[in-house]
């Protein structure tokens, strides 16, 4: 097939099946790695004191950032497998505006964090905004 | 202890998180739409798309947007970070105009200018939700090695 792009867009239901799995994914890893992060402190301030190579250790022994990177690593070829069959301009919006809310959800209730009036304005302004953007 | 003013150079690692993982995303799509079509019958063809030169470009900076997203986690809430950074799908839409020659309508301007202020909204907030080392392990449900030692001057 020489024209890859409009000749091979799939139906909604695999468009949408496609963005899911890489949403699911990605906003488990993110979870998981912003609660390894957290975990370990500030790196800025680990650097000063230990040196990147501290820092890269400090990260590299902490276990949960492994779970991270697996589902991180997931949703990657997740998202390599629908670009193959979709525009960038609908895969990358529409996965970024999904994961910020599942994000500010699973943040809320997994990260313990203060999601608060501000920040749920901001994933709705960004999750329409993103909307219009696909579309 | 207030997070509520960043530095300058953290104001840079939230860029690079912004900037690093469109553009990143943008060589990755350049390198995808130019292979044959994939399917899920031949997952390996996945892995010999790594090795192109734009899949691989786009790997080296997303390697960049991943230790830029992880500095950045280590002081700044998820919840903060990711619509911060939100304005890169604003770039991710105007390089797919302007380098991939995708067309954008009227409603993904509007789209462009709502995630704008949604950055806006977010980035007006605390970067980080206030409270002690211990209960913030406690929260996320693990056990803490390293963040002990918490300088006590801040």
């Amino acid at each position: 097939m020489t024209v890859p792009l409009p000749a091979t867009q799939p139906g909604p239901w695999a468009a949408a099946a496609m963005i899911a799995a890489i949403v699911l994914a990605s906003t488990t890893g993110e979870v998981f790695t912003a609660a390894a992060m957290k975990s370990i402190g500030d790196l800025d301030k680990i650097r000063a004191r230990s040196g990147l190579m501290g820092a890269i250790r400090a990260v590299l022994t902490c276990p949960m950032f492994f779970s991270g990177v697996f589902f991180l690593a997931l949703a990657f070829f997740s998202l390599l497998f629908a670009l193959n069959h979709l525009n960038l301009s609908l895969v990358a919006p529409a996965s970024a505006s999904l994961t910020l809310v599942t994000n500010a959800i699973a943040g809320k209730i997994f990260l313990k964090e203060n999601v608060d009036r501000r920040r749920w304005a901001a994933a709705v302004l960004v999750c329409v905004g993103v909307y219009l953007l696909a579309h | 202890m207030h997070h509520h003013s960043l530095s300058p150079r953290q104001y840079f690692i939230l860029g690079l998180v912004g900037f690093s993982a469109p553009l990143g995303d943008t060589c990755l799509s350049r390198g995808m739409t130019a292979m044959a079509s994939m399917t899920l019958a031949h997952p390996l063809s996945l892995l010999a798309a790594v090795f192109t030169p734009w899949i691989a470009f786009g790997i080296a900076l997303l390697i960049c947007f991943f230790a830029s997203y992880l500095t950045a986690l280590s002081w700044a809430d998820l919840t903060f970070v990711l619509p911060a950074t939100a304005l890169g799908n604003v770039l991710v839409a105007l390089l797919a105009r302007f380098w991939l020659h995708e067309p954008i309508s009227l409603e993904r301007w509007a789209g462009i200018v709502l995630i704008t202020l949604g950055v806006g909204f977010v980035a007006q907030g605390p970067s980080r939700t206030e409270r002690n080392t211990s209960a913030e392990a406690e929260a996320a449900g693990i056990k803490l090695p390293n963040a002990v030692a918490e300088e006590p001057s801040r």
